[in-house]
C-alpha cells in the first residue's frame, strides 16, 4: 500500500532557550509539506538528540537555537552524529546565529543556517532537495 | 546496510539496526517481508502493552513513569507511540516523545514515533511489525501508544496482550470518552490525572458501565488511579500488568490442558469401542469364521474388518 518512502525530520531544541515557536512554526510547515516531523521538546542535550535521530532513524534534522550556546553545542551533536555512524543524515540550523559563526558551522558538516524571517517555503524547498539518498 | 546485515543487527540489540528495520517495515517495500519472515522465529518472548485512551488523558506522562519502574525492576523496555497522519498532506507531528526525551539515553530503552499514514484503526499496518522487531531485539516489555478516540480505534487488540485505557477526569462526559469500542477491549482501566476532583466520580462511572456488561469473563478488568506527574499508582499498574500476564499465561496452559484431556478422551473412547465390539463379534463367533478365511488367504484383513463392522456401523448410526 505505502512504498513511497516519507521524510523524517527531527526538530530539536539543543540547549537553555525557553522558547520554541521558531521550531513549532517550522515543524508544523514541514508537517504541512507531508514529512513526518518529530519534535523532542526543549532543553535537549546533544547526547539526547543524536540519540533520538538514531532511534528515529531520521533523514534530517533541524536544530533551533536561541542562547548563543550554538559553537559550543553544534560541534558536539555533529561529532557524536559522526561516532554513532549517522553520517547521512542532513543537518540544518535555525534561530538566533551570528553571520560571523555561519562559514564555521557549515565547516563541521551543518549544510545550512536559516535566520530570523526565513520564509518557512524557503526551508521546505531546501529540505525536498536536499534530503539525502538512502543507501 | 543490506537485510541480512540488519537482521543480524536486530538480534544481537543493535539500535542502529532496529531503527532501520521499522523505517523498513513502514515504508512497506519489497524487503520489508524478507525482514519480518527472518526475524519472526525470535519474536513471542516480550510482555506487550497496549495503552489507548482520549487525547489528554496523559498517556505520554503514564508511559514515562512506567518505563522508569520497569526499568528500576531490570526490564528493557520498548515504546511504540503512535499518531495520526495528516489526512490532507500525508504529514505529522510526532510529540509523544517530549515527555519521554529523559529515557532516551537509557542503552535498555528504545522509543519510536509512528505515523498512522492513514491506516483506519488508530495503528499504523506497520506498528505490529516494529512490535516484532523490539520483541525480536530483545525487549522485555514493549509498549504501545496509540489515541483511542472511540469506536474504531480498538485495531491495538490485534497487537497487544494487555490493553490499558486511560481515561482523565474533566475531559468532557465522562462515559462520552470510553464507549463501547474501548470498554470492551480494556483488561485494565486507568483513572489518570486522579488528584483532580472527580476522579473518584470517573472511577464510578466505569463501574457503572462494566455492571451493564452481562457477560460472564474470567477476567474481571480492574479500575486504577493514577496521578502521572507524580508517579503515584504507577507501580500498582505495573502489578496489575504483571497479573494480567499471569493470568494470560494460565489461560494458554489451559488451553493446553484442554487439549490434552481431549486427546486422552479420544484415546480412551476409542479403546473402549474395540474392546466392547471385539467382544460382541467374537460372542457371534463371526471373529474367529474370518480370521480362519484371512488364514487361508480368502479375505484380506481391511475388507474383513469392513464385513465384521457393516452391520455394527448400521446400527450405530441408526441409534444416533
Amino acid at each position: 500500500m505505502q512504498s513511497k518512502k516519507k521524510i523524517r525530520v527531527l526538530i530539536a531544541k539543543p540547549g537553555l532557550d525557553s522558547h520554541d515557536r521558531g521550531a513549532k512554526v517550522v515543524a508544523r510547515a514541514l508537517r504541512d509539506a507531508g514529512m513526518e516531523v518529530i519534535y523532542t521538546g526543549l532543553r535537549q542535550t546533544p547526547e539526547q538528540i543524536v540519540e533520538t535521530a538514531l532511534q528515529e532513524d531520521v533523514d534530517v534534522i533541524g536544530l533551533s537555537i536561541l542562547s548563543g550556546a550554538h559553537k559550543a553545542l553544534f560541534p558536539r551533536i555533529m561529532e557524536l552524529l559522526s561516532q554513532k555512524g549517522l553520517t547521512d543524515v542532513m543537518v540544518f540550523a535555525g534561530g538566533i546565529i551570528p553571520e560571523e559563526d555561519i562559514a564555521e558551522l557549515k565547516k563541521i558538516g551543518i549544510k545550512e543556517i536559516f535566520g530570523p524571517g526565513t520564509p518557512t517555503e524557503t526551508i521546505i524547498k531546501y529540505v525536498l532537495e536536499n534530503v539525502p539518498e538512502r543507501a | 546496510m543490506t537485510i541480512d546485515e540488519i537482521v543480524k543487527g536486530v538480534l544481537a540489540g543493535n539500535r542502529r539496526s532496529i531503527a532501520r528495520a521499522i523505517t523498513i517495515a513502514e515504508d512497506n517495500t519489497p524487503e520489508a517481508q524478507k525482514l519480518i519472515a527472518a526475524i519472526y522465529p525470535h519474536t513471542g518472548k516480550a510482555h506487550i502493552i497496549g495503552l489507548t485512551g482520549p487525547g489528554g488523558s496523559g498517556k505520554s506522562t503514564l508511559i514515562e513513569k512506567m518505563v522508569r519502574e520497569y526499568r528500576r525492576k531490570g526490564k528493557t523496555v520498548g515504546v511504540v507511540a503512535v499518531d495520526p497522519s495528516s489526512p490532507f498532506t500525508g504529514g505529522a507531528f510526532l510529540g509523544d516523545r517530549i515527555r519521554m526525551q529523559e529515557l532516551s539515553t537509557d542503552e535498555g530503552v528504545f522509543i519510536r514515533s509512528m505515523a498512522t499514514r492513514n491506516y483506519a484503526g488508530g495503528i499504523a499496518k506497520a506498528t505490529k511489525d516494529a512490535v516484532k522487531i523490539l520483541d525480536a531485539a530483545g525487549k522485555d516489555i514493549i509498549l504501545v501508544e496509540t489515541v483511542g478516540a472511540g469506536q474504531s480505534e480498538v485495531e491495538i487488540i490485534k497487537v497487544a496482550q494487555s490493553i490499558v485505557v486511560i481515561h482523565a477526569p474533566g475531559l468532557g462526559d465522562d462515559i462520552q470518552a470510553i464507549k463501547a469500542g474501548l470498554m470492551e477491549i480494556a483488561d485494565i482501566f486507568v483513572v489518570n490525572k486522579a488528584d483532580r476532583e472527580n476522579a473518584d466520580k470517573a472511577v464510578m462511572d466505569i463501574q457503572a458501565m462494566l455492571q451493564l456488561n452481562s457477560k460472564e469473563t474470567a477476567w474481571k478488568p480492574p479500575i486504577l488511579k493514577t496521578t502521572a506527574l507524580t508517579g503515584e499508582g504507577v507501580s500498582q499498574l505495573i502489578e496489575k500488568l504483571e497479573e494480567h500476564r499471569h493470568f494470560l499465561e494460565k489461560e494458554e496452559e489451559r488451553k493446553k490442558s484442554l487439549l490434552r484431556a481431549e486427546a486422552e478422551l479420544v484415546e480412551a473412547v476409542k479403546e473402549k469401542i474395540v474392546n466392547v465390539v471385539i467382544d460382541e463379534l467374537k460372542k457371534e463367533g463371526k471373529f474367529e469364521e474370518l480370521l480362519q478365511k484371512i488364514l487361508n488367504r480368502k479375505i484380506d484383513p481391511s475388507s474383513a474388518a469392513e464385513k465384521l463392522l457393516s452391520g455394527k456401523l448400521k446400527k450405530a448410526t441408526r441409534n444416533a
